[in-house]
């Protein structure tokens, strides 16, 4: 008998999950895992360009904060960013998995263009940039509430349809593209009211994109406020958890799916308004660029908190400008960033299972205990 | 009316070439599906996928320098390449989400961003880096992988209907059909499905989850990498241009709820989406582009409808796996 209890097989790695780690330990882990990241990172540059070590991140530096126009465009690319995570965080803190940032924030972008086009002349800038915004708010949350009805109401798998959402408002770009395209036959729209300006964010003490970056900063303490303050943002957080938990408290969870994504599309058709109205002024099928889902990735690392966003959506626009930087001076393909992106990605999605999970090693165990 | 039948049997051709890459993907992801991983990051390995194939050739190519390229070893590695390159894409995506139970969504749109990147990075600069300049081009093994069987010309229509492919096109469709036996017939298939439904029943039941997982999660990517290499090495000449494999990856993705997780509808399904993809080059449009725009939404649209007809009218069997998304910790009730 004793014999069979000894044969008993243990497994070499045992893996419980951790009850709430200290918070500044999940930090310092996540600390490691970006800075392990900005090693391999910096290593496979290295490996590609001859660079010593030292200069890839002088360089990744330089390309950053090099001179105040660089400045700017971190600033500028990181307020974007930061404002499609911060759309898609509701969502996601109720675990539905709304793929369609990048197509709900092209919705805006395709009212805001809509407006600037054809109500250019008809009304004062004032009036124009309003009926903008509202639109392209309008817009993103039309998107957003389509395949959160099907959720709601037929339980549709909605990270599917969210994503085919995506491509339905690529091709509608592409459309209207044609219809809008200036001059005619070059295929692309150009800039939107070049000479009048209308409908285009004004500058702010002379620069072009504080406006953006002040509303962003606003749009990430009212989403903080929303989900952390209000009762809105509590019935999030119960269906996040548990729907049935939910129901059982008489949350009327179908209600809070919808109007969560309302909030989520508005946000993202905001986001769209501000490439169009406040950055580009102009339309195409790049014109979010795949943000969208990179977005989704920001909100992802930050944990879904909306002042985290700050750094994580920062710290992947400096990496991205950084290596296009030196993809230019060396005349590399500048999907260079988007290959770092990737590393920086694995390493954080995979420093969370450490967070999340402790592992035990098998012990060996002292003869006798066991009789 | 003979006319008629050559450009019927033209345009099922041209559309049958322009759905394999989607066949392969799908396949290849209906396997990892049926496993309860949904991997979002297809469109990054059929990117991996292609470019591994090229790079293959590419050194094969100058090895061989001037002189004649031997037709089995010219085939034979740009396949490899593909086939390792897309599967150690797939195996990060399942030490992440299976190992480490990470996030499926976060982890596959990670997994597309850098398959992308490395695919557009050395497509772009491989030839840079070896001070050749221009685009990365690899002809000759094109022509390998592009030759048909001899009596294909001969046979008019019906030779362009049925063998005016290279082998990679029939391939994919033998990999659809076996894909398909071992779901529905095979032992393996049966627990494969477990798996995917609930996994903690499947592993109640004796059934090793994670090999399951893992094995169904890197096959599908071997096989959704091959759609990357065909689309390269044979419809596109094997010359690589930044982003023009395009959407592909997602329309893949789209065919497999399309085709309801089968891949034999998938095979058909892939031949009425290759259709649509190049069905705005048949009509006669005129000036109006628009039209051909609105065409090439319709895969996506379509789709969609699918998807929301599906889940309204609730038959079980034409559902997505039941765990499809979640990780699987034993440990968790």
């Amino acid at each position: 008998m004793s014999q069979a209890i000894k044969k008993h097989h243990e497994p070499l790695i045992h893996i419980t999950k951790r009850d709430q780690m200290v918070w500044w330990k999940g930090w310092l882990i996540r600390a490691i895992a970006i800075l392990a990241a900005l090693v391999v990172s910096g290593g496979v540059i290295m490996l590609l360009t001859g660079l010593n070590p030292i200069s890839v991140y002088a360089e990744m530096v330089d390309g950053n904060f090099g001179s105040s126009r660089k400045l700017w465009m971190l600033l500028q690319k990181t307020a974007i960013l930061l404002c499609i995570a911060l759309a898609v965080t509701p969502a996601f803190k109720m675990k539905f998995w709304n793929c369609g940032g990048e197509g709900q924030t092209l919705a805006g972008c395709i009212a805001a263009a809509a407006c600037m086009i054809h109500l250019g002349d008809s009304m004062p800038g004032w009036l124009l940039i309003l009926v903008t915004f509202v639109m392209s708010v309008c817009a993103g949350a039309l998107w957003g509430v389509i395949p959160a009805f099907f959720k709601a109401r037929y339980n549709t798998n909605e990270t599917l349809f969210t994503l085919m959402m995506n491509y339905v408002a690529i091709q509608l770009v592409e459309v209207l593209e044609v219809l809008w395209e200036n001059p005619k036959n070059s295929g692309t729209v150009g800039v939107i009211n070049r000479n009048s300006q209308a409908g285009w964010l004004p500058d702010l003490f002379g620069q072009r994109y504080l406006l953006n970056i002040l509303i962003v900063a606003a749009v990430c303490i009212l989403v903080y406020v929303y989900l952390k303050h209000s009762k809105q943002g509590y019935e999030v957080s119960v269906v996040g958890e548990s729907q049935n938990t939910a129901r059982y408290v008489g949350i009327d969870v179908k209600k809070v799916i919808v109007r969560t994504m309302i909030v989520s599309g508005a946000i993202c058709g905001l986001a769209g308004f501000l490439l169009v109205s406040g950055t580009g002024h102009t339309i195409g099928p790049n014109t979010v660029g795949g943000q969208g889902f990179t977005a989704m990735m920001v909100s992802w690392m930050a944990k879904f908190n909306p002042i985290v966003m700050i750094l994580t959506s920062g710290l992947i626009i400096f990496l991205q400008q950084g290596a296009t930087a030196i993809a230019t001076t060396f005349r590399l393909h500048d999907s260079l960033a988007d290959i770092v992106t990737g590393i920086i990605l694995f390493f954080i999605i995979g420093c969370e299972f450490f967070i999340q999970y402790q592992i035990h090693f098998r012990r060996s165990r002292k003869e006798g205990v066991e009789k | 009316m003979n006319e008629l039948l050559v450009f019927i049997c033209g345009f099922i051709a041209v559309a049958i070439k322009q759905g394999t890459p989607l066949l392969f993907g799908s396949t290849g992801e209906i396997l990892t599906e049926k496993s309860g991983n949904l991997n979002l990051g297809i469109p990054g390995i059929m990117y991996m996928g292609g470019v591994s194939g090229v790079i293959g050739a590419f050194f094969y190519e100058k090895a061989v320098g001037a002189g004649e390229l031997n037709p089995v070893w010219g085939v034979l590695i740009p396949l490899i390449a593909a086939l390792i390159g897309a599967a150690l894409l797939a195996l990060v995506y399942s030490f992440l989400t299976i190992t480490l139970r990470a996030n499926q969504n976060v982890t596959g749109l990670a997994l597309t961003t850098f398959g992308v990147g490395i695919g557009d990075f050395f497509g772009g600069s491989l030839a840079q880096l070896f001070g050749e300049g221009g685009s990365l081009s690899v002809k000759r093994s094109s022509t390998l992988f592009r030759s048909t069987l001899p009596f294909a010309e001969d046979w008019g229509a019906i030779g362009e209907l049925f063998f005016s492919y290279g082998f990679l096109v029939y391939l994919a469709v033998v990999l659809a059909l076996v894909a398909a036996f071992i779901l529905r017939r095979t032992r393996i298939g049966l627990n494969l499905r477990a798996v995917g439904e609930n996994p903690a029943t499947a592993d109640a039941a004796g059934i090793n989850v994670t090999r399951y997982k893992y094995a169904a999660t890197v096959v599908g990517g071997a096989i959704a990498g091959l759609g990357g290499l065909y689309y390269i090495m044979d419809y596109a000449y094997g010359t690589w241009s930044d982003g023009s494999f395009g959407d592909r990856g997602w329309l893949a993705i789209a065919l497999v709820i399309f085709a309801l997780w089968k891949p034999k509808v998938g095979i058909l399904g892939s031949f009425l989406f290759g259709a649509l993809y190049v069905l705005p080059a048949y009509i006669h449009y005129g000036e109006n582009r628009m039209v051909q725009y609105f065409v090439m939404m319709l895969p996506y649209v379509v789709t969609i409808v699918v998807l929301v007809i599906t889940s309204m009218r609730k038959k079980r069997e034409h559902q997505p796996p039941e765990s499809l998304g979640l990780p699987y910790f034993r440990e968790e009730r």
